[in-house]
């Protein structure tokens, strides 16, 4: 699936990373817990989330993920936008809650874990 | 390929600020051209560490080692040790105060993902001295 096709599932809007938007990710994760992100995500290109610091990109930089989804309507400031475009991370919010999120992107074929652990 | 020796410290205090060590050494690996999934263990063993540092000991330094045929990583601090490593290793157990939560750690998985990513780990430590904790990934 194309980040943009994320973008208009989750009617999200994107702070960075716009002309990358064409990226392919073929699977995706939803935590507020970084150490879980760590431990159990393999391949999984998107991190949906609902915790707003600078952690989240890291942990996303660490697993060499193309995508953050700050859910609930989280903005992040700048200084998490920057830092994350600096790592070539594309970065959205969406209005929509976690659970509806995932759901919506799994149901349009965003599978997450080949283990189902998330 | 000669030995590569990296030296990082790690600032204590500010968990918020806390993983630039562990940013720099995975852009060195990218840089020597490592494979990607060996930059990854070894990256998130070395952030989860560079947490610990930070929650537990105030900072710390980690010396990392390049090989032909491994990469080992050091990390050494001189905060409070731990009293019961066996229960420290367990998943779920922790320590770490509100903060640590709130910036989605402290749920007690540091020690456990360093070992479920490197191949080899190895931890001293002494109560009222600090700790080290050594792990080895081959590439």
């Amino acid at each position: 699936m194309q980040l943009c096709r994320i973008r208009d599932i989750l009617d999200a809007v994107v702070l960075c990373g716009a002309d990358r938007l064409n990226c392919e990710v073929r699977s995706a994760c939803g935590s507020d817990f970084m150490s879980d992100v760590l431990a159990y995500v393999k391949d999984q290109a998107v991190l949906l989330t609902g915790l707003v610091n600078p952690q989240v990109v890291r942990t996303a930089d660490m697993m060499e993920m193309k995508c953050i989804v700050f859910v609930r309507g989280k903005s992040p400031g700048e200084a998490i936008v920057t830092m994350a475009e600096a790592r070539g991370i594309v970065v959205m919010s969406s209005n929509k809650r976690m659970y509806d999120a995932c759901g919506l992107l799994y149901t349009n074929g965003l599978r997450g874990s080949e283990h189902g652990n998330h | 390929m000669e030995t590569i020796k990296l030296v990082y410290p790690v600032e204590g205090g500010d968990l918020i600020e806390a993983g630039e060590a562990s940013s720099k050494m995975k852009l060195t690996l990218k840089k020597l051209g490592l494979p990607p999934d060996i930059i990854r263990r070894a990256s998130i063993c070395m952030y989860e560490g560079e947490i610990n540092m930070v929650i537990h000991a105030d900072g710390g330094q980690a010396e990392v080692e390049v090989g032909l045929d491994e990469i080992t990583i050091r990390m050494e601090d001189h905060g409070p040790g731990i009293p019961d490593v066996n229960k420290a290793m367990e998943e779920g157990f922790s320590t770490a105060g509100d903060t640590a939560r709130d910036l989605g750690f402290g749920a007690g998985m540091g020690l456990p993902n360093i070992k479920r990513y490197s191949d080899k780990m190895n931890i001293e430590t002494t109560v009222g001295q600090g700790t080290v904790v050594t792990v080895k990934i081959k590439i």
